[in-house]
């Protein structure tokens, strides 16, 4: 018995200094804000999302915050930041997630930010090669023609061309635009951007026409030369007013409106860290800078934590102003 | 007058295949009825659970604290042991003194966690092991994945010893009693086969964005097969071992801890494995709701159309997982060793104080050379544009042959039996699945079996789960076409039996993300795409259920097959065959089970089955659309199981293998 025990501190002695072998500590002199609480800043793992958000992290980090970035849906976020699981939000786009940042913030539980300042566009997207095959392009009536048409085929849309789409739960319209304008093409639907994504790419490697659901600021139209289809440009009422525009008899027969970048943030965030939504209001960025942030995360493959920390390293006098 | 029962029971069985072929084909001139189902009796049985999931969230209350509290409170317990091992291993501790300064203790550096995990090898006297931990680990350091490959490891190790304690409790409970027992069953089969995103939505509701709620769902997913493994292994102790017990007068605890637990050591070890590999499979999903680590940078290379950096992620997740399931298996193997007692304190203790010593000295020439400390920056490399480049080459110079191949398959395959499996009315598939349970069993199996597929039609997502039904079949009838002739060859030839166990050890660690977008690249968005992701995984347990089944052949039939003058032949025909076909059977089952499992892939190539559903569940946010189309696919899953199962017990009895095998 007694050797057992004497055995046992033995071990204890020998755990507890490998223990502080490592106490390699470091002291920091922190600053002191309001709340220790941890605030959740949402990414989502695109890259110009991340930027944004990173940005914004590393910032409040300066601040002595605890933040810790947490993967959610893009879509999916928003009940978490209705209930506070999620603190700090990642940008909603007016194009896709329109009624549900509306419905967010009219529930009055999740704060309306204010805009970015990046507009953003999502539409049809084709690689220049295509021209060949539907000479007119741009203009949307070159899809009306049964032999671009056929060079868009695939065996399951055959006769008609495909036109590729996002996942189904973004919402897209392009099975009623296609009916109001008559179109030869049928929509096949991606399960995940990262399925549209690779279809798109391995596509224009291999210079097969291909017509898709792209969107700006994005790696991908950056990356390789195309252009969107020009619509007949969209107006108020073209989605619910069947008399609006080219058919007279259906909605839907224009392009997709396009809109800005919104910054959410759940509201019982403001009591507790008040400078930190302070500055998340403030937080703008520009298209340009956007586009050579992205650029250097997608093209030049740098990580996207890097981007961010590059970009504070070097514009101490814009962030300067929002920590203030 | 046998005979006569079975050709009259033949016969009522043909007559009602008959009738039911005759609904089908004509069922267009009967009561729409039959093929529609009436929308007066559908039960919104969705909107019924997201209903209760938001009263148990919002409402729930227990007087001193609401459910949602609990919950919370149960996360948070369950993820603390995981955060003080990421402490140690990935981001260090911060503590906050007196004066409100701050005290960070950084992780244990590189060299040290390398040289703890060696040393631990070399005390299990496993030099090969040990081997194999230094160059994994070195490739994970030299590969930037050090940070990740630590947090995946500190909660993987939390995940799978909360999975092996519960799941051996849940075993042992369900081995006392019958009726618990008859209860966790089914469970365990919803577990194992809902599609992981039909319970995500309800996890994150419950336990919030973090790891808590990642680690829930881990657990849901891979502590099953412990607990089953558990009470089997219980079932079959021999009953001389328990007399043993009793006769030196056990008590019920002693006889748990000293007599029943030790003696099913080695069997639960399989549940051990089990429980690794699966929560490893978990690892990506996961990571969507915020677990972190190799998870998360598989996860966002996929969305950023990075091959490469997804495979070498994904490469190091195989080899953790292979490191936790050797490093465990030798553990379990180490006996008590009784040897004479050495009182010299530095001899006993010098595993320890290697590792100590070595972690003062690389701490102490780290404050000169960051090199002991931080992992050089110009020794990271990485092979991205090596893959990048192989699936590039295939998809421009073989596009081809390639694009021949996929049509062929679509338009002559999956097509047509698309088609067919869409026009079957529900009425007739209800009635089909009666008549086969009746065939085989009787009435309770064919009622039971009908019933489940009428709460599929009463739910709503009919023509869903009969896409699923389509896809999931073709998959795994060409994983076993695929899969039983090799698993043969294999179990023939030693040499193809090795190559063989490494592939399919890799392809079933490997994360099926991994190849999905290469997958696409090459074959395009699809049913096909989705086809060859789902047969790539799926065929694992063909291969081996089969080469297994032949290899475990006692040796004496096979002599006996030569000794009456079999050719090679022969013996595969006659003798192995024939006696391997339960194990092969238990394959069949497995690819389905294996192939249900991927409709998550399925759903995130784009194809318009339940996965789907529970994708589109995810992204709305709506808990009881997810748990609904995940109850059809576990339903799907336990018809066929059952149907099976009935199938290759009756078979067995019939060949007289019961006793043998």
């Amino acid at each position: 018995m007694k050797k057992t025990i004497n055995n046992f501190l033995k071990s204890y002695l020998i755990i507890s200094l490998l223990f502080f072998s490592f106490l390699v500590g470091s002291i920091a002199k922190a600053a002191t804000p309001e709340s220790k609480d941890t605030i959740k800043v949402v990414i989502m793992g695109y890259s110009g999302d991340n930027i944004i958000m990173q940005i914004y992290g590393e910032l409040i980090s300066k601040l002595g915050y605890n933040i810790e970035y947490t993967p959610a849906d893009y879509i999916g976020q928003f009940a978490g930041l209705k209930s506070g699981d999620l603190h700090i939000g990642s940008p909603g786009w007016d194009t896709t997630a329109k009624d549900v940042m509306a419905d967010a913030w009219g529930s009055g539980t999740v704060l309306n930010m204010g805009n970015i300042g990046i507009s953003v566009f999502e539409d049809w997207w084709y690689p220049l090669y295509v021209k060949d095959k539907c000479p007119g392009l741009p203009n949307w009536e070159a899809l009306l023609d049964a032999e671009c048409a056929k060079s868009l085929s695939t065996a399951e849309t055959s006769p008609k061309g495909r036109f590729l789409e996002g996942p189904i739960e973004w919402g897209g319209t392009g099975n009623l635009r296609i009916e109001a304008l008559g179109l030869p093409l049928e929509v096949i639907n991606a399960g995940s951007d990262a399925a549209l994504g690779a279809d798109i790419v391995a596509a224009v490697k291999r210079k097969q026409p291909i017509i898709a659901w792209t969107w700006q600021p994005y790696w991908l139209p950056a990356m390789y030369p195309g252009e969107f289809v020009a619509w007949p440009e969209y107006g108020d009422g073209c989605y619910d007013d069947a008399s609006w525009g080219p058919n007279p008899d259906k909605t839907h027969d224009c392009g997709n409106p396009t809109g800005y970048m919104w910054k959410s943030a759940w509201a019982g965030g403001e009591s507790i860290w008040p400078k930190a939504y302070d500055v998340w209001k403030k937080f703008t960025l520009d298209e340009k800078t956007m586009g050579d942030l992205v650029y250097k995360s997608d093209i030049d493959g740098t990580d996207t934590m890097d981007v961010a920390k590059d970009w504070i390293a070097e514009n101490e006098s814009i962030w300067g102003e929002w920590l203030k | 007058m046998k005979v006569l029962e079975i050709s009259t029971r033949n016969n009522f069985f043909f007559l009602s295949l008959i009738l039911i072929f005759f609904l089908y084909f004509f069922s267009n001139s009967f009561f729409s009825w039959i093929i529609e189902f009436p929308d007066l009796l559908k039960i919104p049985i969705a909107k019924y659970i997201t209903i209760f999931v938001k009263w148990l969230i919002e409402d729930a209350d227990f007087g001193l604290f609401t459910f949602k509290q609990l919950t919370r409170a149960i996360g948070s317990l369950l993820d603390a042991p995981s955060l003080f091992l990421k402490g140690f291993l990935a981001n260090g501790f911060e503590f906050e003194m007196a004066n409100g300064d701050i005290l960070y203790i950084p992780p244990l550096s590189w060299m040290s966690v390398i040289f703890i995990f060696v040393t631990t090898a070399i005390w299990l006297k496993d030099y090969t092991l040990a081997f194999f931990i230094a160059i994994s680990l070195l490739y994970v350091a030299f590969f930037d994945l050090w940070e990740s490959t630590m947090t995946t490891f500190s909660s993987i190790i939390v995940a799978v010893i909360i999975g092996i304690i519960i799941g051996t409790i849940l075993g042992i409970i369900s081995y006392k009693s019958r009726n618990i027992n008859s209860i966790l069953t089914p469970i365990f089969d919803f577990m194992q086969t809902m599609p992981v995103f039909a319970y995500l939505v309800p996890a994150l509701m419950l336990f919030g964005y973090g790891p808590a709620a990642a680690l829930i769902v881990t657990l849901i997913y891979a502590m099953p097969p412990m607990a089953r493994i558990t009470k089997n292994a219980l079932d079959q102790v021999d009953s001389e071992v328990v007399e043993l017990g009793k006769m030196v007068g056990c008590s019920t605890l002693q006889m748990l801890y000293r007599v029943l637990l030790p003696s099913i050591r080695p069997r639960m070890m399989l549940g051990v494995n089990q429980v690794i590999m699966l929560t490893l499979n978990m690892v990506i999903i996961a990571s969507m709701i915020g677990a972190g680590g190799l998870g998360y940078d598989v996860w966002q290379s996929l969305k950023q159309l990075r091959i490469g950096q997804g495979f070498e992620a994904g490469i190091a997740i195989t080899l953790v997982a292979i490191i936790l399931d050797r490093l465990s298996q030798k553990i379990a193997e180490q006996r008590p060793v009784y040897r004479e007692q050495k009182t010299n304190f530095f001899k006993k203790n010098i595993y320890l104080i290697t590792i100590f010593i070595f972690i003062t000295i690389t701490w102490a020439c780290g404050n000169w050379f960051s090199f002991f400390y931080d992992i050089p920056e110009n020794l990271i490399v990485s092979s991205g544009r090596f893959w990048d480049g192989i699936i590039d080459y295939i998809n421009i110079n073989y596009h081809g042959p390639i694009r021949l191949v996929r049509d062929f398959f679509y338009i002559y395959l999956l097509k047509p039996f698309k088609i067919f499996m869409i026009s079957v009315p529900w009425f007739v598939v209800v009635l089909l699945v009666f008549t086969i349970g009746l065939r085989i069993q009787g009435l309770a199996l064919g009622i039971k079996c009908s019933m489940l597929v009428l709460f599929i039609a009463m739910s709503g997502f009919w023509e869903k789960a009969m896409i699923t039904v389509y896809l999931i079949g073709v998959c795994v009838l060409l994983a076993n076409l695929i899969g039983i002739p090799i698993g043969i060859i294999a179990s023939q030839n030693d040499r193809v039996h090795k190559v063989t166990q490494v592939i399919i050890d890799t392809f079933q660690t490997l994360p099926a993300f991994v190849y999905l977008i290469p997958v696409i690249m090459i074959f395009s968005v699809g049913d096909f795409s989705a086809m060859i992701a789902v047969v790539l995984y799926a065929i694992v347990p063909a291969i081996r259920y089969t080469d297994n089944g032949i290899r475990q052949i006692p040796t004496s039939y096979l002599d006996a097959a030569v000794s009456v003058g079999c050719t090679k032949f022969q013996i595969l025909r006659r003798v192995q065959l024939p006696l391997s076909l339960p194990d092969i059977m238990l394959g069949v089952n497995q690819t389905l089970m294996m192939g249900l499992s991927m409709l998550v892939i399925t759903a995130l190539v784009g194809t318009r089955d339940l996965g789907q559903e529970t994708l589109i569940a995810l992204s709305k946010v709506d808990p009881g659309r997810g748990i609904t189309a995940g109850i059809c696919v576990a339903f799907i899953a336990i018809v066929v199981d059952r149907l099976i199962n009935a199938w290759s017990q009756k078979r067995k009895k019939e060949l007289g293998l019961m006793n043998n095998v």
